[in-house]
């Protein structure tokens, strides 16, 4: 029983880890350029399948595949940015929510037309097991392991201390008063899509090597546990996200533990983090450490 | 299948005016009222799965399942208002596609209750096979022998579907027009512009708005009810979010805010999503029919940013009416 708890405590914090560095990534597209990115999950997506090109098609160790999916993935992102989401900045809400949702839809289907409906791996080991006494954890979820202990301190250290980070920050915050302290809006706003889509990039091998296989709905099929996660965490703060998405995580696998009143059936997580989706937005909009203010 | 098959192109179009039945849903909920429903497609799921339940385990006789249907429906719309009247549009948005796949997340996991992953076919278990529409299949014969008179050797059940789904659709359309020009419309339409003018002038917003909802919801039950009796089965994979923005795609094609470019945009939306499937010239021969499909979604999100980017007003629409600014 205690050895089933540990092994889901280690899964959340795999799956917690990928919703936190795609969460930060959202919400601060969403806090600086207001927009709620419909298109973000097949960002994961088109990662995932450029990191499958690098890894299996040109043969590359899974960290140069990596590399290149958070490269690909950070273009892609910047691309569409000043092709389709800057010049239509005029349009509002709910407009700019229906053009992101057209993307999503052009991208996903441009990766099942080029790379095709098949279930596909990385090629990574499936078969072995590594024995850890309490856990037992698959090369897929040690190479997850891996890449979180690279990336999330230096996304950490990117929002804390360099000046771009405190500048995303800082408009993610409040607009107005970054602009007038002199940070450049326009520049952070280009910034914060390499950002998130580097990010997705690295969410989307990382959701590859966890789940094993994937097909081209992957990155749909977590978008809305990313909003989850920009909301739990309070729309435009990054470090609330970070926090958000580990919550989230643990406490999607956790909620499954036998010794918990038998557990949640796990194919309802999902139902389970939707609903907390709509009661967070319904009564603490500003997420689980926000001050209550007008949004 | 050929080009000129009339059988294919009666079937399209019984698509096409099931799909504006479905979008003048949206249009109520959408256009007249300013409410971003991403989970439209919830309406449809909940209506047919509520009738189809009914009739193959109970024997319910159609209509009165089809009444339940509908409102089942209802209740959902009651639901989803909780968060429809409370937040704001983007986040109406997310929490609506959210509610949705919960539906479909549902309905996929509690196969006892819903058939499961194979849907409605397996709604009496494994090894039987369920059918829910043997009572619509009388009706539409009914209906054939009415129209045979009009369209003499052509008449089939197909053509009938059509009939019957089309002149519903008018009706419908034409029910919208007169309750937009009411003082109903105009308050949801004043809703729409600037909530805090209709409050001043002492419409309760929270009762229009969930109106509309509910009215919304009842003609996306229908829709769902028309859809299901038309494919014959169903599983929880056609009730995609996707399924909500070609109601969107509708609306925009003919014209955000024009009730009567409806059944153009939904021809125009049929034609293009079932006229692909013959466009197999150079260059697009280089794709096999199975990735023809994929291309279909993806002319479907272009089109949306195309439109939202050159004319938002759709083909009919009218620049000076458009709720697309919020």
């Amino acid at each position: 029983m205690l050895q089933q708890l540990a092994q889901l405590v280690v899964n959340g914090l795999i799956t917690g880890t990928i919703l936190a560095l795609t969460g930060v990534g959202a919400t601060l597209v969403f806090g600086i350029q207001r927009i709620a990115n419909f298109a973000h999950g097949e960002y994961l997506t088109f990662g995932a399948y450029v990191g499958l090109f690098l890894n299996v098609d040109a043969r590359q160790d899974l960290a140069v595949a990596t590399a290149g999916a958070i490269a690909a993935t950070a273009l892609l992102a910047l691309g569409l940015h000043y092709a389709v989401l800057r010049p239509l900045r005029r349009l509002g809400l709910v407009a700019t929510s229906l053009v992101t949702v057209g993307i999503g839809l052009m991208l996903r289907d441009v990766v099942f037309m080029v790379a095709g409906p098949n279930i596909r791996q990385l090629n990574i080991n499936q078969m072995v097991v590594f024995d850890l006494k309490l856990v037992r954890i698959s090369p897929g979820q040690l190479a997850a392991v891996a890449m979180t202990i690279v990336i999330v301190p230096a996304v950490a250290y990117f929002l804390a201390r360099t000046p771009i980070g405190k500048s995303m920050r800082a408009v993610a915050d409040n607009r107005d008063l970054a602009a007038i302290s002199g940070v450049n809006v326009d520049r952070i706003g280009t910034y914060v899509w390499l950002l998130a889509g580097g990010l997705a990039g690295v969410g989307g091998v990382m959701f590859a090597v966890v789940q094993g296989t994937f097909d081209p709905n992957l990155g749909f099929q977590v978008l809305l546990l990313i909003f989850t996660t920009v909301v739990l965490g309070g729309i435009g703060s990054a470090y609330g996200a970070l926090a958000a998405g580990f919550i989230l995580g643990l406490a999607m696998e956790v909620s499954t533990w036998g010794g918990f009143a038998g557990g949640l059936d796990p194919r309802f997580k999902p139902v389970l983090a939707f609903l907390a989706l709509i009661g967070l937005l319904l009564c603490r909009p500003q997420g689980l450490f926000g001050k209550a203010r007008v949004l | 299948m050929g080009l000129f098959n009339p059988a294919f192109w009666t079937f399209v179009a019984a698509i096409a005016g099931i799909y504006a039945i479905m979008a003048l849903g949206l249009y109520v909920q959408f256009s007249l009222a300013g409410l971003p429903n991403f989970g439209h497609v919830a309406f449809m799921a909940v209506a047919a799965y509520t009738m189809a339940i009914l009739v193959v385990r109970y024997a319910t006789p159609l209509l009165l399942a089809a009444t339940a249907g509908i409102a089942a429906s209802v209740c959902l719309a009651f639901i989803m208002g909780l968060p429809a009247l409370r937040l704001r549009s983007d986040y109406l948005a997310i929490a609506t596609v959210a509610g949705s796949e919960i539906i479909r997340y549902l309905a996929l996991n509690l196969p006892d209750f819903t058939g499961g992953p194979i849907g409605s076919i397996g709604l009496l278990g494994p090894g039987d096979i369920a059918t829910y529409n043997h009572d619509w299949q009388a009706f539409l014969d009914k209906a054939k022998g009415v129209i045979e008179p009009l369209f003499g050797r052509i008449a089939s059940r197909d053509l009938a579907m059509a009939v019957v789904v089309w002149a519903a659709a008018f009706a419908l359309i034409f029910i919208g027009w007169v309750l937009e020009r009411s003082p109903w419309g105009r308050v949801l339409k004043a809703i729409r512009e600037d909530e805090t003018a209709a409050m001043a002038v002492g419409k309760n917003i929270v009762a229009f708005k969930m109106q509309a909802l509910v009215l919304g919801a009842i003609l996306g039950g229908l829709a769902g009810l028309l859809l299901a009796w038309e494919i014959g089965v169903f599983n929880p994979d056609d009730y995609q979010p996707t399924l909500t923005f070609y109601a969107y795609l509708i609306l925009i094609l003919g014209g955000m805010n024009r009730i009567w470019a409806i059944p153009l945009g939904s021809v125009l939306f049929s034609l293009l999503y079932t006229g692909t499937r013959f466009l197999n010239f150079y260059p697009l021969s280089l794709f096999d029919s199975g990735s023809r499909a994929f291309l279909r979604l993806f002319l479907v999100g272009l089109l949306l940013v195309a439109f939202m980017a050159f004319r938002p007003e759709g083909l009919l629409g009218n620049r000076h009416q458009l709720l697309l600014e919020k």
